[in-house]
């Protein structure tokens, strides 16, 4: 009778720890019925492009939650690095002290935008750590003021049109949203990405005190875990993320606006929580944040596709989000059980 | 009617068991709880007394039997429902809000209104009376967070006496983490209370305590009633034979060494801790510690035990005072700076400081050394699991997967697991706080022989206890602390359980 419970139990563990990608085929094969052409190569690269995006966010957004903090910044980062991108292709780098105006290669266009990203980061990790304010608010006032940088930036306006010159030698900016071989370069990324952070969350010490600091700060610390300096890494790998996103969002549009991001940082968190990322810290992979955002990627457009509203679209997200925590929750609550029942098998 | 309360009893149980998932926590005991009397359940970890403990309080409800009130037969579906009955509980794991002030905190969800607001004149005035009453006349503003852990277990003590009505008090562990003085309160308190009629229900792993203060013992073994008693007919050993099936005891501690020829590997003087707000936690306190030795550190709460070890980590860099490692004067910077150095602690608070919930049991072996299993940042898992394994075995923690959860592991398995980590950084000074707080008789014996193996190996130890017995059977020399202030400093022979308490209150003048 046990023994039967106890499998029953494993096997509901392997569907539940399984469940974000059994709501992935179910929803690729649902909208492939309800919607024409949803599974032609042309969808499947479009969807691939819209979750280039949130994936790559939700990348840096998953270290961060897994420390128990949040990032509300990176949509805002998203924007200002695009931005700023866009100016020193369209406008250059004018230095008014020796009255000459800078004209950079695209390589390094994206070094100083990832840099930038960068630097954001940094600042929200010293901001949290240095003088002790919570994740959700140092990132809150970061995301308004990189917003408004982003607008400043340009007094508002759109850098549109961002070929570059090739007298200048700035052109080729489209390549980022172009595709290789069919693929979107942004969907090359995106999978670079995540199998780097995966193997570094997965395989090296920095990764697992990363863990460490989300399951229990205090004791993490007082086993020599550098907790500050772990923090403030993770949130400039979100930056640098977001960073990358303001540069393929830019290049996919072939134009800079100041108000592109605006909320993406939603997605990203929803996409990181659907991967069965915990909220409470100290659970999640990366694996199951990239499942997350096609997802949400495939609820996207596969209910543009069936003509859904957009108002709609926001509630049926909503709901899965919801879900999704909930039967996260019930994992949880199985696990614990499954704990309990070892240790009383232990005794 | 055989079923209902005999003469005497106030809740009667009858062939209860409670079965868990895959084991049976509780099998079909028979528990009798007398009126007006101290009633001790004892058990090892696992033994069901919490179990039952918690059916008592409608915290669980039993899978097969029957519980008796009075005449009555009860079901609580709850806890509210049991303490209509008059059944109050202290968890061992306090339940206060930290938040807020003391007055909210015993008189949270009993509140009394006045008007539309809350009558919190009325309120502050009896949480100082029942405060007073309880010989700890603690500022009832004063925000819960802001107090010490036994001042909080008063608090939590106060919460269930502003009712009237309280027929049973159940109290899971209540001195674990009081100091002597504060446990000798607490007792003339129980006394108080039995006296007007309430019954009480005790669990306590300090078996010199059951002795001084309880009146009927009633022991359980694996989920299943063993015997029962009362308190004068029997001794410690009849009841550690019960619980165990056989019988143990500390020696004292007693090796054949020179300690004066030993190496002095460390050396602490006049180390100094201002406390906020005035006054010193840790005052001039200046101490020394040999290779292989076992240092003990005993005092009462807030003596400035713990205090000690987070100087020494580097927890507290406001400290002044030089400290020594062999020759050389220490810069301490950061807890990782002196891991590095070889230092490690093993913290009071298993789950608060010790153990990272989330992650599986060898990981958590890991973690502190983790930076010496390490190449290029990559971590070298086949040498990390290796040492984790050797580790494991050295001190021998009951593992069946170390992927396992860490809560999977018993109290005592978790406290070895807290040891291992430290152990497995190599270092060459252990502090230990309170090692064997809430962790049963076997494992505790367990702990005690990991000591001993590596004091034997040259590893350099300080012990921090709040238990006389424990340190006089442990350490081989004994630093008193009292009130920030050493008060004695014992070796050999001068270690006596009255010596000890008595430097323990030689640093309160006016006391």
């Amino acid at each position: 009778m046990s023994a039967n419970n106890s499998s029953n139990n494993t096997l509901a563990m392997t569907l539940l720890k399984g469940r974000t990608l059994i709501v992935l085929v179910v929803l690729l094969i649902f909208f492939s019925v309800v919607a024409d052409n949803f599974l032609s190569m042309n969808t499947m690269l479009l969807i691939g492009k819209h979750v280039a995006l949130y994936g790559i966010l939700a990348i840096g957004m998953t270290y961060v939650i897994i420390t128990g903090g949040i990032d509300l910044s990176v949509g805002a980062i998203v924007g200002l690095g695009g931005m700023v991108a866009g100016g020193l292709i369209q406008n250059g780098l004018t230095l008014n002290m020796f009255g000459v105006t800078i004209y950079f290669s695209i390589p390094l266009v994206v070094l100083i935008t990832i840099a930038l990203g960068a630097v954001i980061g940094l600042a929200n990790g010293l901001i949290i750590t240095r003088f002790n304010v919570a994740p959700f608010i140092a990132t809150l006032g970061i995301m308004y003021v990189a917003r408004g940088f982003a607008n400043i930036h340009s007094k508002g306006a759109t850098y549109s049109d961002l070929k570059g010159y090739e007298a200048l030698g700035n052109q080729g900016w489209s390549f980022f949203g172009s595709n290789v071989a069919g693929i979107p370069v942004g969907l090359i990324i995106l999978v670079v990405l995540a199998v780097l952070f995966s193997i570094l969350l997965k395989k090296t010490a920095f990764g697992w005190h990363v863990f460490a600091i989300g399951g229990n700060e205090k004791a993490a610390k007082l086993s020599g875990v550098k907790v500050n300096k772990v923090k403030i890494l993770v949130y400039m790998i979100s930056g640098v993320c977001s960073a990358v996103v303001g540069i393929i969002s830019s290049s996919q549009l072939a134009a800079s606006h100041p108000a592109t991001g605006e909320s993406w940082e939603m997605n990203a968190i929803a996409a990181a929580v659907l991967g069965g990322t915990s909220m409470a810290g100290g659970v999640g992979t990366i694996g199951g944040t990239i499942v997350g955002a096609f997802v949400i990627g495939v609820i996207n457009d596969g209910m543009i596709m069936c003509g859904v509203s957009e108002f709609w679209q926001m509630v049926i997200k909503g709901l899965v989000i919801i879900f999704a925590v909930v039967i996260d929750q019930f994992q949880r609550n199985l696990q614990a059980k499954m704990a309990l029942q070892a240790r009383n098998e232990n005794k | 009617m055989a079923s209902m309360c005999r003469e005497g009893v106030c809740f009667h149980a009858e062939g209860v068991s409670k079965i868990y998932p895959g084991t049976k926590a509780l099998d079909n005991v028979d528990f009798d709880l007398l009126t007006g009397k101290v009633n001790v359940l004892i058990g090892e970890n696992g033994a069901g007394k919490s179990t039952l403990m918690k059916m008592i309080a409608g915290i669980e409800q039993p899978s097969e039997g029957k519980l008796y009130m009075g005449d009555e037969e009860v079901h609580f579906k709850n806890t509210s429902e049991a303490r209509k009955h008059g059944i109050g509980i202290i968890h061992q794991e306090l339940n206060l809000f930290p938040n807020l002030p003391v007055y909210q905190n015993i008189f949270m969800a009993r509140e009394r209104k006045k008007g539309m607001g809350m009558d919190n004149s009325y309120h502050k005035e009896q949480a100082a009376k029942v405060l007073e009453r309880l010989e700890h006349p603690i500022p009832v503003d004063t925000l819960v967070g802001e107090l010490r852990v036994g001042q909080q277990q008063m608090i939590e003590i106060a919460r269930n006496l502003v009712e009237d009505d309280l027929k049973i008090l159940i109290m899971d562990e209540p001195t674990s983490s009081l100091s002597e003085q504060e446990v000798q309160v607490l007792f003339k308190i129980m006394r108080e209370l039995t006296a007007q009629g309430i019954s009480i229900v005790y669990i306590s792993h300090r078996l010199e305590e059951i002795m001084q203060i309880g009146d009927h013992v009633t022991i359980l073994r694996d989920g299943k009633y063993v015997a029962d008693a009362e308190v004068k007919d029997i001794d410690v050993p009849w009841i550690v034979k019960q619980m165990t099936g056989e019988g143990k005891s500390y020696p004292k501690k007693d090796r054949a060494i020179d300690w004066d020829k030993q190496e002095k590997v460390l050396e602490v003087k006049d180390l100094t801790l201002p406390k906020s707000g005035g006054g010193y936690l840790l005052n001039k306190v200046s101490f020394d510690l040999k290779k292989g030795e076992i240092l003990g550190i005993y005092g009462l709460m807030g003596a400035g035990r713990t205090e000690v070890f987070e100087c020494i980590m580097g927890l507290r860099p406001e400290h002044t005072g030089d400290i020594f490692f062999g020759d050389e004067k220490m810069d301490i910077k950061s807890i990782s700076g002196q891991i590095d150095k070889g230092f490690a602690l093993v913290p009071e608070d298993r789950q608060r400081e010790g153990l990272i919930q989330s992650m599986d049991i060898g990981r958590n072996c890991s973690l502190s050394a983790m930076k010496n299993y390490t190449k290029g940042g990559f971590v070298d898992f086949e040498l990390e699991n290796e040492k984790v394994e050797s580790q494991i075995k050295d001190i021998h923690i009951k593992v069946a997967d170390k992927r396992l959860p860490i809560l999977s592991l018993s109290g005592g398995n978790q406290q070895k697991v807290v040891i291992g980590k430290g152990l497995l950084t190599n270092p060459k000074i252990l502090l230990m706080d309170e090692p064997s707080r809430g962790i049963d008789i076997g494992a505790k014996t367990e702990v005690f022989d990991i000591i001993n193996q590596y004091a034997e190996q040259g590893l350099s130890i300080i012990v921090i206890s709040s238990e006389l017995k424990e340190i006089i059977s442990i350490a081989d020399r004994v630093i008193v602390l009292s009130n920030g202030l050493k008060t004695g400093e014992l070796k050999g022979d001068e270690i006596q359980e009255e010596t000890l308490v008595l430097a323990s209150y030689k640093g309160h003048h006016g006391h």
